[in-house]
């Protein structure tokens, strides 16, 4: 079974088990937050660095390095 | 005339600038560096909202008028020297402090008071309430808004101030205190872990470690620490638009109880980050992240902003507040030892108060003018002479 | 047979040898570890999608996972995943965690108590700023190893991997398993031929360091890429808009300056950067454990006794966090951390220190990868050194010196939402002083709602 979620308006298939940030990058996408007005996405992978943090299910700084992708979940890029 | 004045805190920095600009030689002693402690681990406050119009501390509530006007234009002349960006990061944003149901009543009275003695409080309810804080909770039924509330970032406030005393002489030393020079029973310098410094006058400024450094110069003064621990968010989009307490916060300062106290204090800072403060424990100088006060915080602030209880934690700090027995700030010439002043016990308030204490400062070592009455705050006060016996 | 309980604090080749040593020495074991999954990030990995062949010392995971479901099967052991421990009390023994889904609000607050704790929290790797390294298709080495085996996917099509160490070599290795092109790795060391036991041909490296075959392989496929392994050389620059498009190598001195005129473009699309490897400490610290020494920016380690004990009583630290070693000395480790803990006399752990002993020699000669001061000077004025808060070089270089904590706190440097776990040291290093960045009282990031209503107690 692989779960879709929504990333900022668009359908994202990812593959069962794999993180947001995984299925993020499969989609093509090197990034999906700014900070300071410019692009970040994965740095550090495995959640010291808070660089590829998105908004889940309406709840800020979930970082997408750790967190699997579920069926339905709602991320939204972020900024700061 | 050379002025030790030891401490590079904010009520260091404030007074050695006001000695420098009096014409003074400052010499500025600290063991760790500027805004190392208090000033570093703090708010910045600059509060007329909690300050109360009783006798007993309506000679604080009048220092702090007069310093928050000070702050003004100290902020701009400081600006103005530094040039190339904000110097204090003054931010005029008023506060607003909230009752729940049942505290309505003391605290319309405890403004009313407020407002005899000159302080700006305006009550404000319902729909003014919501204007001015539109993310409050529902249950929050009354405030008083605070126009004059402002809040500074401390530790660059601090570095500025000693920037500026440095800009007109003064020398900053990095050393510990250990003992004083006397000659004819009068403080003529004092003894440092690097070297000895010949001085006509000793200021003070210690902070919570006050009472330990007087001790080391043959005074004796009664301060103590206090601990407040304060929460920081992440940095989101500004939902929190002024300093907003509730009405526990003068109650917390004011008491001589040792047990955990909090009442919630919420406000945005310019990085974007909320900081929640604040407890005040009698816990020595305990620095180690205690549970119970985070807690405790927390869940005074989730009240009264419940968005909060999704926001991230980024960190918690503590710091230490300087208290004297009777809670009023002590600034003046030490009664047995001349040359020595002091200027500490400014108990979560310093920040605010600093530029007053500085003016007391000037007046009480070099005789410059103030308008500002030195008696209440005087170490040889009877309030102070009765606790310490 | 021991009746104590031991909690143990992450579940990579430490924490799972640990946990595996105190049940075979018939202790009760908790196991807490913020992964979905056992295995840390040496064995990170996902049943579907994991290609195997980026797995090292399976078996010997596979016989750490099924000791432990064995353990809860008798009712001695208790695994808590998904748990991230934000507190960590040693008078007494409490861990506090909270377990869910990552970051998601709400979480299960657990409280864990114990007669013995040992930290096995790891380390990840440090990556030095350098101009464009904030731009998107630049990752830590770590990073692209992980998205390798977690997640199957790499960042970019061309990669370039820069930075020191061994460890660069399975990460190459990994990139080109998971599809991409590595085009160069670049080691910033210049090894010593005969001092040290390293020569400049990672065969003979993987040999000295007595993992022959297992670093073999990494040579070998880097071999049939056609990859140049090269050392004395360093990224000093990232090129791109939007993302990377091309980085400046040059090469580099024993202090890893740039030597002028060496620079040349590579073209890649993505950068993997890894100059060894900042241990976690948080937890140690906020238990009191004692460090060693170390000039700002170099890393410093919990101080451990033979048998793995910290300074703190009733606290045990194995692997990474007590000396940089690799999986072997993590696993010699915790194996010995476990039984001391679970309550075995020192006299009965001569063979565990033994093994432990024996992995000591990789740890030394990873000496020879340790960064140089030189890196500063690959520095621009405005490259950002603080990720989090976009804080630039020359602020933090303007604010260090002076005798002031407020101008170093006015520049937030390290002061964001990591907490300055990705630039700590280099800010300290460019400070010339320790900051305490390091001391923190949150050891994860948690939500304020999650401290209200009190927590769920385990035995």
């Amino acid at each position: 079974m692989s779960p879709t979620f929504e990333f900022d308006g668009a359908e994202i298939a990812a593959r069962d088990g794999q993180t947001i940030a995984g299925a993020l990058i499969a989609s093509g996408r090197a990034s999906w937050r700014t900070a300071a007005g410019a692009e970040r996405g994965v740095f550090c992978g495995i959640g010291i660095c808070q660089d590829c943090t998105v908004t889940v299910n309406g709840a800020a700084g979930v970082r997408a390095c750790l967190r699997t992708a579920c069926d339905g979940d709602v991320v939204e890029p972020e900024s700061r | 005339m050379r002025v030790v004045v030891v401490g590079a805190g904010v009520i260091g920095a404030a007074s050695a600038l006001a000695l420098a600009r009096a014409g003074a030689e400052v010499v500025l002693v600290d063991r760790a560096g500027i805004a190392a402690e208090t000033s570093s681990r703090c708010e910045g406050n600059v509060l007329v909202s909690d300050k109360g119009a009783d006798p007993a501390v309506r000679p604080e509530a009048e220092l702090a008028i007069a310093s928050n006007a000070m702050w003004r234009s100290l902020a701009l002349e400081l600006d103005a020297e530094r040039g190339d960006g904000p110097a204090t990061e003054l931010e005029a944003k008023g506060g607003v402090v909230v009752a729940f149901p049942q505290g309505a009543a003391p605290l319309t009275a405890f403004a009313e008071g407020q407002r005899s003695i000159g302080i700006r409080a305006e009550v404000v309810d319902g729909a003014a309430l919501r204007a001015l804080e539109p993310h409050l909770s529902p249950e929050v039924e009354l405030g008083v808004h605070y126009p004059d509330d402002a809040q500074v970032q401390p530790s660059l406030a601090t570095q500025s101030l000693a920037s500026a005393a440095m800009r007109r002489g003064a020398r900053l030393v990095l050393a510990e205190v250990t003992a004083a020079r006397m000659r004819g029973g009068r403080i003529v310098g004092v003894e440092t872990t690097s070297g000895a410094i010949d001085a006509d006058a000793v200021v003070l400024c210690a902070g919570p470690w006050s009472g330990e450094a007087a001790a080391r110069l043959g005074a004796r003064l009664d301060i103590r620490p206090r601990r407040g621990m304060i929460l920081v968010t992440t940095a989101m989009r500004q939902r929190v638009f002024h300093k907003v307490y509730d009405a526990d916060y003068v109650g917390a300062v004011g008491s001589a109880d040792a047990q955990l106290q909090t009442s919630t204090v919420v406000e945005s800072t310019p990085a974007g980050t909320v900081l929640i403060g604040s407890s005040r424990e009698r816990v020595g100088f305990d620095d180690r992240p205690a549970l119970a006060p985070i807690e405790a915080i927390a869940a005074k602030a989730v009240r009264l902003f419940p968005f909060l209880a999704e926001t991230q934690l980024l960190r918690t700090y503590a710091g230490f507040r300087p208290y004297a027995p009777d809670h009023l700030p002590v600034i003046g010439e030490d009664p047995a030892v001349p040359g020595l002043f002091h200027a500490s016990g400014h108990e979560g308030a310093g920040i605010g108060l600093a530029p007053a204490t500085a003016e007391l400062i000037a007046h009480h070592v070099l005789g410059s003018a103030t308008a500002l009455d030195p008696a209440p705050f005087l170490p040889g006060r009877a309030s102070l002479a009765e606790v310490a016996a | 047979m021991s009746r104590r309980h031991v909690v143990v604090l992450g579940a990579g080749p430490a924490g799972l040898a640990a946990a595996v040593a105190a049940l075979e020495a018939g202790a009760r074991v908790t196991v807490l570890d913020e992964g979905e999954r056992l295995g840390g990030q040496y064995w990170r990995h996902h049943e579907a999608i994991t290609d195997r062949r980026l797995q090292h010392g399976w078996e010997r995971f596979e016989r750490s996972r099924d000791r432990i479901a064995a353990g809860i099967a008798e009712g001695r052991a208790v695994l808590l995943q998904r748990a991230a421990v934000w507190r960590v009390d040693v008078e007494p023994l409490r861990l506090h965690a909270l377990v869910g889904k990552p970051d998601a609000p709400g979480r299960r607050r657990v409280v864990v108590r114990g007669d013995a704790l040992v930290l096995a929290t790891g380390a990840h790797d440090r990556a030095l700023p350098i101009p464009g390294w904030t731009l998107p298709g630049v990752t830590t080495a770590g990073a692209a190893q992980a998205l390798a085996k977690r997640d199957g996917v790499t960042v970019g099509t061309r990669t370039l991997v820069a930075g020191a160490g061994p460890f660069l070599l399975p990460v190459a290795q990994s990139l080109a398993i998971a599809g991409a092109r590595v085009v160069e790795v670049l080691e910033a060391s210049r090894l010593p031929r005969h001092a040290a036991g390293w020569t400049a041909r990672p065969w003979e490296l993987a040999a000295a360091a007595g993992k022959g075959l297992e670093l073999a392989e990494y040579a070998r496929s880097l071999l049939g890429q056609r990859t140049p392994y090269r050392t004395g050389s360093g990224v000093v620059r990232i090129l791109g808009e939007r993302r990377v498009e091309a980085a400046v190598v040059a090469r580099l001195d024993r202090a890893w300056r740039p030597i002028p005129g060496t620079e040349r473009e590579v073209a890649c699309d993505s950068v993997a950067l890894g100059h060894g490897f900042t241990p976690r400490l948080d937890a140690a610290i906020q238990a009191g454990c004692a460090l060693t020494e170390a000039p700002p920016g170099s890393p410093r380690f919990v101080v451990a006794d033979p048998d793995q004990r910290t300074s703190v009583d009733g606290v045990w630290a194995a692997g990474e966090i007590t000396g940089i070693g690799g999986a072997d000395a993590a696993l010699a480790e915790g194996d010995l951390a476990g039984r001391s803990a679970a309550g075995t006399p020192h006299a009965a752990l001569a063979a565990a220190r033994r093994r432990r002993d024996r992995t000591d020699a990789f740890a030394r000669r990873l000496e020879a990868h340790a960064i140089q001061d030189g890196w500063s000077s690959w520095l621009e004025d405005d490259t950002l050194v603080c990720r989090c808060e976009s804080v630039e070089a020359a602020a933090i270089v303007r604010a260090s010196g002076s005798a002031s904590r407020a101008l170093r706190l006015a520049t937030r440097a390290g002061l964001g939402a990591c907490q300055g776990r990705t630039c700590g040291s280099s800010v300290e290093a460019l400070c010339g002083e320790r900051l305490g960045l390091d001391a923190r009282p949150l050891l994860a990031p948690m939500r304020i709602g999650e401290l209200l209503g009190g927590s769920e107690a385990t035995a």
